[in-house]
């Protein structure tokens, strides 16, 4: 690939192989951005609070309707993922993990992880709901 | 540049001097660490205590963050996840966004949402604490 300067350029993102380090990398930041846009929610959540109670139900009734309820699951599984994957990144700032085959374990285990917090949080939750 | 230099009697090095990240580089970065690592308990924390009070009324929320230790582990939640957003936001936005101004920009706009929002929710859960 020619970039002018005859030095090496690293392929684009379109002709890399999909892989699973890859998505997992990519997720992680798409949840960052998700999480930040939920904060609102959550800010909201707690100045109804000290409104007081009608604008409390209000609140507390927009996440018990279906448009709610999809949120708060999107919210949960997102927040899930990214403390998993916090996790893996924080064990790869101690300098382990790194070898191909603990990355692709790694991430298998934050996949797996993720998606069974929030199933079993929610099993919880519509229990005591 | 090439030209320039060798027509100086300055050395290049002195002109990178000062330039770098003068030992604070890494700052953001443990920022993040740092916010991170403290998320873990917090966030388990928050999960926790929103199921088991989900659907509850005004009531039993209020007598909730009534509790002295509910309510220091609401502002730190708060405190440290909005921190912890605004700076994730940032390199979000050092990654993607290469005209100067609109980088500043979003990043300005991001921050003082974050810390707007991160005030407004730590006086509401002072007020529901000491308030009436």
């Amino acid at each position: 690939m020619a970039n002018g300067s005859s030095r090496p350029l690293s392929p684009h993102l379109q002709v890399y192989r999909w892989q699973w380090t890859m998505a997992l990398s990519i997720l992680h930041r798409a949840t960052g951005i998700a999480l930040t846009v939920g904060t609102l929610l959550l800010a909201w959540w707690l100045i109804a609070a000290a409104a007081g109670p009608a604008a409390f139900a209000r609140a507390q009734g927009f996440i018990g309707s279906g448009l709610g309820m999809l949120m708060l699951f999107g919210w949960t599984f997102a927040l899930y993922y990214h403390l998993c994957a916090g996790i893996r990144h924080l064990v790869w700032d101690a300098g382990y993990g790194f070898e191909l085959q603990y990355a692709q374990r790694g991430a298998y285990i934050v996949i797996g992880a993720a998606v069974g917090l929030t199933i079993m949080s929610w099993i919880i939750g519509l229990a005591v709901w | 540049m090439a030209n320039d230099t060798a027509k100086q009697l300055r050395n290049p090095l002195q002109k990178a001097r000062g330039l770098g990240s003068a030992k604070h580089g890494a700052e953001h970065w443990w920022g993040q660490r740092l916010t991170s690592l403290a998320l873990i308990p917090l966030t388990l924390w928050f999960v926790l205590g929103v199921i088991g009070h989900l659907g509850a009324d005004h009531a039993a929320f209020q007598a909730w963050m009534r509790s002295p230790v509910t309510a220091a582990m609401m502002i730190l939640t708060v405190a440290v996840t909005f921190h912890h957003a605004a700076s994730g936001m940032q390199v979000v936005y050092e990654d993607y966004l290469h005209v100067e101004w609109q980088k500043l920009a979003a990043d300005i706009v991001t921050k003082f949402l974050c810390y707007g929002l991160a005030a407004a929710c730590i006086v509401s859960v002072l007020k529901l604490s000491f308030g009436a």
